[in-house]
């Protein structure tokens, strides 16, 4: 089971660069206990100490952000995918 | 009556017009119906002289603003046109702080309604913007900033005439899909709505950028607006630049509606959770916000070329 998830610039040095990386997980929670395996510090730096997504850390599967989804219980399925963004002004206002 | 006393008060009431050829079913029993609000039919052309009037107002009412103010403000578009008209029309000054790399059509139209432009960084987008206000507003103590991602005036606005208005024109509404941004459109509309519809469903589409914009050195510089809370929002949409741009152009070549890109944006989310409904055999109407019109994006290029080259040469650029 393949996901493709993106990594914003801000979190490549966990990932020697890489704009994405492959994982797996049936759950965005197991997906990230899994990233964390293959490019440790990376889940300390989305979830906090006490177990949720870090307030300014947006997680989208296939484009919807999880905290309407079921948050770190999102189910994944393969080939979805994952993108990680920090949250940010965003464009014109 | 379409009779106004000055431009101002012609703000507000935006028609609703109907997708026929973009929804995924029109007629029948079980209508899946798309409905665009008119928001660029506002006195500048856009949704954020609705905003920008009630900002002005509350200030003005609780002695915060007087003659001869200026008003400060990070906006890198179509707030600032709107603070500028409204300021101008009532007598204050206006300085705008934006991120450097906005279209042109944004600064010439700025500078025409006699605002001045501080810049701001491109790489730090938006949040560099804020930043940069809310140091000027320490430097400068008279200087009134409205800041319109934390003043309840703004999405006081929507809850009063957005909300009321949607409703009035669709009375079977069952999602409302608008552009996250201050979220002030979303928290305004979507609190009255979800009052008057309970079981309503509120939609949010935000714009994902290149990765410029999302140059922050480190997440706890990240920023959520003040005004924003979640509990008002169903579900939400990151949007890229290449949907975005697809459907401004199916907008414009299926609807006849020549919109901006955000409102490219909007509408993909909102076809998303059209086709979903679709899906399970539910009706639904649903209504989206039209921003504003194409005009000021024009030279970013979007609606020239193919898909792929309009959507690279958005690449690093702030089009919502």
């Amino acid at each position: 089971m393949a996901i493709e998830v993106k990594i914003p610039t801000i979190l490549r040095t966990y990932t020697d660069g890489a704009k994405a990386v492959d994982g797996a997980g049936e759950t965005l929670s197991a997906l990230i206990d899994n990233l964390d395996g293959s490019h440790p510090g990376l889940k300390g730096r989305l979830i906090t100490d006490e177990g949720s997504l870090h307030r300014f850390v947006n997680v989208y599967v296939n484009d919807e952000d999880v905290r309407f989804t079921g948050s770190l219980e999102t189910t994944l399925k393969d080939g979805d995918s994952v993108t990680i963004l920090p949250a940010v002004a965003g464009g014109s206002r | 009556m379409t009779r106004y006393e000055s431009l101002i008060e012609s703000l507000g009431d935006t028609p609703l017009v109907g997708l026929p050829h973009l929804s995924p079913r029109w007629e029948g029993e079980r209508p899946v119906r798309l409905w665009a609000k008119l928001e660029d039919r506002n006195p500048t052309g856009s949704i954020k002289d609705r905003a920008a009037h009630a900002m002005i107002t509350a200030a003005e009412a609780d002695g915060r603003l007087t003659p001869g103010c200026t008003i400060l403000e990070p906006t890198s578009g179509n707030t600032g046109i709107s603070l500028a008209m409204v300021a101008k029309l009532r007598g204050y000054g206006l300085v705008c702080v934006m991120p450097e790399n906005t279209s042109v059509e944004r600064r010439q139209l700025l500078e025409m309604f006699g605002a001045r432009i501080i810049s701001s960084p491109a790489a730090g987008g938006s949040n560099q913007a804020v930043a940069t206000a809310k140091q000027l507003a320490e430097q400068y103590p008279d200087w009134v900033m409205l800041y319109q991602y934390g003043n309840p005036a703004n999405a006081q606005a929507h809850y009063d005439g957005t909300g009321p208005e949607l409703l009035r024109d669709l009375p079977t509404i069952t999602h409302f899909v608008a552009g996250l941004g201050t979220t002030g459109t979303l928290m305004g509309t979507g609190r009255y709505l979800r009052e008057k519809v309970p079981d309503i469903s509120i939609i949010a589409a935000e714009p994902r950028y290149g990765e410029l914009v999302y140059g922050l050195r480190n997440i706890d510089e990240g920023f959520v607006p003040e005004l924003y809370d979640d509990s008002v929002l169903t579900s939400r949409f990151s949007v890229t630049s290449y949907d975005a741009l697809r459907r401004t152009r199916d907008l414009i070549e299926q609807e006849g509606i020549f919109a901006g890109i955000s409102t490219g944006a909007i509408l993909h989310a909102a076809l998303s959770i059209a086709e979903r409904v679709d899906a399970k055999g539910e009706r639904a109407d649903i209504a989206f916000v039209v921003c504003d019109g194409g005009w000021k994006y024009l030279s970013t290029g979007a609606y020239s070329g193919s898909l792929q080259q309009a959507a690279e040469r958005l690449e690093g650029q702030l089009w919502a």
